[in-house]
């Protein structure tokens, strides 16, 4: 018996783990990932409230909690956005080696365009590097069902199993039917070889020779799973490969969908070799249609690229950067484009900005009134609402790179002598990855200055609960910092002068300090209020 | 029946809602539907914009081609204009003529209305008067939605129904000043195309 729902491509994966039998799903925060696990939280009730659903301090715990109760037998989702597998990239390059136990997989959130990201990095070439089977569904019924597989691919090889989607796939709504029975959770039930997951070199070169072995059973899986498909076209005088979403694209460009071309939809990896060996045998060049890196299309052509004409990202059929849309892929196939009338030149951006009353706000006034003694280029910050801070009118940050990146970032140009150094961190990326930065700089007595904004949520995402909340001061205190060089002030403008004279202090001492901003986000105020609102005006 | 929908505001203006809303009234007569969101950093008070499609056959693409739009819906007059590559010859632009300023550059509204005022198919209409006058400020974009409601291809009922269906966990009294909002913008509309 199945079910239709209207779901987010990141609810259908979510829907999926609950009805193939999650037993937990670990995760941190991150657009445009957040979704699936905020869905489990929201709906493991009506399947079994015991699922595990806690977000994490970091990509890296995630990894190794679910690679743990893989170990245990269980089925396991982790989930993360693309750069989120950077940290995680340890465990999961690991993970191919110590195998899987119950079934295991890693969804990775991919943004091309950069919508909400530093960068628009490829997952498929972790899975490539790890050697693990990916799927990359191209709509959400496919992600719904790729789930089940997923689980049943990674139990019947031993083998994590990578999900790569895009933003489009994860925040684009569609009908999906879903199974009305749920599988049970597995039993517990431990790894029938103890010393499987003992990466010692002696045991880890057996498992390897193992994940070895298996490429070959990948690859005839990812030919038989049903979620690559060839479809003959008449017009042999190109190929088209077209990756996850990427297909929608191109039947959106020919009526009913009907392309006249030869077809390889692809969404398993590795790549099916008899369907390409077919392209390459019967059509002159070959198309390829992917969001993200031109990695299919390196793979067929090669690094000397002869002998074969394939058309995509590097030879410029395709821009080299960006999201896919119908009209790229128009343009690649030599089709007519479309295009509406100009974008009147009144019309001015209109980039995200602070809220009205956000803390962050106050907390930037605050510190650039107490840097104006000083060149400018001195604060290094980090990911989240408060990178907003770059803009006007504050333009008060000077570096934004990864998670945890602003204290020791700060560290090492202190080092090289620009003192004072600032690092600004959120609460949530302070638990993510900044303790250990922390934990550098008090041992080199580095001379910076560290404002942990603590508006006790982790905002930028919409408000998931920050592994750090209410240990602050502890956490400061246990790695070294000098309790009275750690100051909480109110981020608020009544306490501006007195705000200012504290940093100035703290800029001024020759070690390292933290200044915790505390005051609690605007949005999730206001959300609190409104639901103290409305339950006092239920009773 | 296909409609390609824009829908257009800033962060919080709600224009989910009218997405959810129009979704549910395909849904329930059993047409497909896709429509891709705006999540993360741009929902901090930047541009949004979301793409609704609604067809009695099977969707290909989440995204709408340029030039390929039957209507904008705007909850913005500013915001309406910026989508208008995407807009087909014969499409129609409904917007709200009531401007959300929170840049410094923002431009000069009489500017803003003219440019409007300009395009060949429009309805515009001061959301946020109208939705006063309909119980609350609040329903601004149900305003719009009503005023949209005879390009979407549905039954007047259909769309009502799914208003209903929408904020019925909210309870009855915001059930009629949504439904109210809705049929003072339709109003508007039907008396503008005659």
């Amino acid at each position: 018996m199945t079910k239709k729902l209207l779901l987010l491509g990141d609810e259908a994966i979510a829907q999926a783990a609950l009805d193939a039998g999650l037993s937990g799903i670990y995760a941190y925060p991150g657009t445009p990932s957040t979704e699936i696990t905020e869905y489990v939280q929201n709906k493991k009730n009506q399947i079994n409230g015991n699922i595990h659903s806690d977000w994490c301090t970091n990509e890296k715990t995630a990894m190794e909690a679910a690679l743990g109760m893989s170990y245990a037998g269980k089925r396991t989702m982790v989930c993360m956005k693309h750069v989120g597998l950077n940290v995680a990239a340890d465990p999961f390059l690991n993970s191919a080696i110590t195998g899987a136990n119950g079934g295991l997989i890693v969804v990775s959130a991919d943004d091309p365009s950069m919508h909400s990201s530093q960068n628009e990095q490829d997952s498929r070439v972790y899975g490539k590097f790890a050697q693990v089977p990916v799927l990359e569904p191209g709509n959400q019924q496919e992600a719904y069902d790729m789930v089940h597989y997923g689980f049943d691919l990674s139990e019947k090889y031993g083998i994590p199993v990578m999900m790569r989607i895009t933003t489009r796939m994860a925040h684009s709504r569609a009908g999906v039917n879903v199974t009305t029975s749920h599988r049970p959770e597995n039993e517990l039930r431990l790894p029938f070889n103890l010393r499987q997951y003992v990466l010692l070199p002696a045991i880890a070169r057996k498992q390897y020779k193992t994940l070895l072995n298996n490429q070959a059973h990948f690859t005839k899986e990812s030919e038989t799973s049903g979620f690559n498909a060839y479809t003959d076209g008449n017009d042999h005088s190109m190929g088209i490969v077209a990756c996850g979403i990427a297909n929608n694209y191109l039947r959106e460009n020919y009526p009913k969908g009907r392309v006249p071309y030869p077809v390889l939809k692809l969404g398993h990896y590795p790549l099916p070799r008899r369907m390409v060996e077919r392209m390459a045998r019967e059509c002159q060049s070959i198309l390829v249609l992917e969001d993200g890196y031109p990695v299919v299309e390196e793979m067929l052509k090669g690094f000397l690229g002869a002998g074969l004409v394939v058309k995509g990202r590097l030879d410029g059929s395709v821009p080299r950067d960006g999201e896919l849309n119908p009209n790229i892929v128009a343009r690649a196939l030599g089709l007519a484009d479309t295009i509406g009338s100009p974008v009147p030149d009144i019309v001015v951006s209109r980039p995200p900005a602070l809220c009205d009353g956000c803390p962050h706000a106050d907390s930037y006034l605050a510190l650039n009134e107490a840097l104006t003694g000083f060149s400018k280029g001195r604060v290094f910050a980090d990911i989240g609402c408060y990178t907003l801070g770059a803009m006007k009118p504050y333009e008060a940050i000077n570096s934004c790179v990864d998670m945890g990146a602003s204290i020791t970032m700060a560290k090492g140009a202190a080092d090289a002598g620009m003192v004072p150094a600032v690092a600004v961190i959120g609460d949530s990326t302070f638990g993510h990855s900044g303790i250990t930065g922390l934990l550098d700089a008090v041992n080199g007595k580095a001379p910076i200055t560290v404002f942990i904004l603590d508006n006790a949520t982790t905002a930028m995402t919409g408000g998931q609960h920050s592994a750090a909340n209410g240990k602050l001061e502890e956490i400061c205190k246990g790695i070294g910092v000098e309790p009275e060089h750690i100051r909480v002030i109110r981020p608020l403008k009544k306490f501006h002068e007195e705000n200012v004279k504290i940093i100035n202090e703290e800029l001024a001492y020759q070690g390292v300090s933290v200044i915790i901003p505390r005051r609690e986000c605007i949005v999730e105020l206001n959300k609190r209020m409104r639901e103290k609102h409305k339950k006092e005006n239920n009773e | 029946m296909k409609k390609d929908i824009i829908l257009a505001g800033v962060g919080g203006q709600g224009i989910l809602s009218i997405a959810a809303v129009i979704g549910y009234a395909a849904l329930d007569q059993g047409m497909y539907l896709k429509q891709s969101e705006v999540h993360g950093m741009s929902q901090r008070g930047g541009d949004v914009s979301s793409n609704l499609r609604i067809s009695k056959e099977e969707i290909a693409s989440d995204l709408i081609p340029y030039g390929k739009a039957d209507l904008i819906i705007s909850v913005e007059p500013m915001e309406s204009l910026r989508y208008l590559p995407y807009l087909s010859e014969s499409g129609w632009v409904i917007t709200s003529t009531t401007p959300f300023i929170n840049v410094p550059n923002y431009p000069e509204i009489e500017k803003v209305h003219q440019a409007v005022a300009s395009l060949p198919k429009h309805v515009a209409l001061d959301a946020e008067t109208i939705a006063k006058e309909a119980g609350s400020a609040k329903s601004a974009n149900m305003v719009i939605l009503g005023a949209a409601s005879p390009f979407l291809g549905m039954s007047f009922e259909s769309i009502k129904k799914a208003v209903r269906a929408t904020f019925e966990k909210k309870g009855e009294d915001i059930v009629n000043m949504n439904l109210n909002a809705l049929q003072a913008g339709h109003d508007i509309a039907n008396k503008k195309i005659g």
